[in-house]
């Protein structure tokens, strides 16, 4: 168990030190995630009341298609001169790797998030930590699905002739629970009614990421093994 | 006669045999008429395209454990037919939904549902094109089968939460249907299921086939 954890451990902080080097996941995920934010802005007039109920969306949207160009980034960096196939050779279990992968993965979307979301509230004169802080917990388990399942299929993607098209095809149908649980519990914290409704929005995230992380824990080694 | 040429020639006879006890044989409906006909094909389709998908479902997770290319044949030949029901679904759906409710769309759990069940799949057929290595292809494809299946539950349960906090514009006044309606729809889901096996057969068979062609071709 302790050798599973360090497993992940050291893939974790092998791509946070490539990372630190490079920094290219995180400023094109930051970038676009940004870009993404500001060119949504133009479905409204400026000050239009019903903005409020459209920019949950539109912040989810911005994480969801930046992250989908980090993973794609990030999981090409493993491909580039063989990286991912002689990292699945080491004589350790398959499916830490995988996880430590997601949570480096994790780790730079939060990143991007802990950016972006301060930008968006100037922006937009919206805040969503304004009625509760239950809006941190949304963000970090809807930001950990993503990782699990975008992580999976980005290795799956890969391998195929058409990555960039292939992985949002694969992800984002699979996603859907996540990006309505994540977008209607930001919008109840938004326009801050009652808190208790989004109790089950949360709870409904929180079964997706069980059940997948449990899911891919279970087939992960199956998959990859020659 | 062999028992492929005996499913062959029992899909024939069967669909026939649903035409006529959808056509002739089931009363015309008193408020919708004719365009309720479409009930009949569209639930036996319904029903072929989530049979078909769990199909995929079950070998992907035979093609993991056991390593054996059959299970890989069978659970693409599956998607692939399910894709073609689940299309048919989603036409026949809105034509009946048009006079009926007034519009060709609705954002109904069900109906959200099977859409995004079409896009799964599609992206599973789609993966299988593109990836060259057979082992990595039926490796690939088979987590995308299961992981895919396992998300349907979960987006219905999703979007049904959703639905249920803003009223619902359109509800199914369910039931009450005619006996001979019941009979019917029995009938044509037999012949739809007949058609299925049909089908998977043939696909089975050219399967077998290409792979014969790749082993001489390597040779």
């Amino acid at each position: 168990m302790k050798k599973y954890f360090k497993t992940i451990y050291h893939i974790f902080e092998k791509d946070i030190l490539l990372e630190l080097k490079s920094i290219e996941v995180i400023n094109s995920m930051l970038i676009f995630s940004l870009l993404t934010v500001i060119v949504f802005s133009f479905i409204f007039e400026p000050g239009a009341e019903y903005k409020i109920d459209l920019v949950g969306g539109i912040l989810w949207m911005a994480i969801v298609f930046a992250g989908i160009l980090g993973l794609n980034k990030s999981m090409m960096s493993e491909v580039n001169g063989g990286n991912l196939n002689a990292l699945l050779l080491a004589p350790v279990d398959k499916s830490a790797i995988f996880f430590g992968k997601v949570l480096s993965n994790f780790i730079f979307l939060i990143f991007m998030e802990i950016v972006t979301i301060p930008v968006f509230t100037i922006f937009y004169n919206v805040n969503i930590f304004k009625h509760t802080l239950l809006s941190i917990p949304v963000f970090i388990l809807g930001t950990y699905g993503f990782s699990v399942l975008g992580t999976l299929f980005s290795i799956i993607s890969v391998k195929s002739r058409t990555r960039e098209v292939m992985l949002p095809i694969l992800l984002l149908p699979l996603m859907i629970p996540i990006i309505l649980a994540a977008i209607q519990s930001i919008n109840i914290f938004i326009k801050g009614d009652t808190i208790s409704d989004a109790d089950r929005w949360i709870r409904l995230i929180a079964a997706f990421d069980l059940i997948f992380t449990f899911v891919v824990y279970a087939i992960f080694d199956y998959i990859v093994e020659e | 006669m062999k028992l492929e040429k005996v499913i062959d020639f029992l899909s024939f006879i069967l669909i026939l045999v649903a035409l006529y006890f959808a056509f002739i044989y089931a009363p015309v409906e008193k408020v919708m008429g004719p365009v309720q006909k479409i009930f009949y094909f569209h639930v036996a389709s319904a029903w072929i395209a989530f049979f078909a998908f769990f199909v995929t479902f079950i070998c992907s997770i035979f093609l993991l454990a056991t390593n054996r290319y059959i299970f890989d044949d069978i659970a693409s030949s599956s998607a692939g037919i399910g894709i073609i029901f689940c299309s048919i679904v989603l036409i026949t759906g809105p034509i009946w939904a048009k006079p009926i409710w007034g519009t060709w769309w609705t954002w109904d759990p069900r109906l959200t549902t099977t859409l995004i069940l079409w896009f799964i799949y599609v992206g599973y057929l789609m993966l299988r094109k593109f990836i060259d290595e057979e082992d990595k292809r039926a490796k690939f494809a088979a987590a995308v089968g299961i992981v895919g299946f396992i998300d349907v539950p979960i987006v219905f349960l999703s979007i049904r939460w959703w639905r249920t906090i803003h009223p619902n514009v359109l509800q199914k006044g369910g039931g009450g249907l005619h006996p001979d309606m019941i009979t019917s729809l029995i009938v044509s889901v037999i012949a739809f299921t007949f058609l299925y096996l049909m089908l998977m057969n043939k696909n089975l068979k050219i399967k077998a086939l290409e792979r014969k062609i790749l082993t001489i071709e390597n040779e």
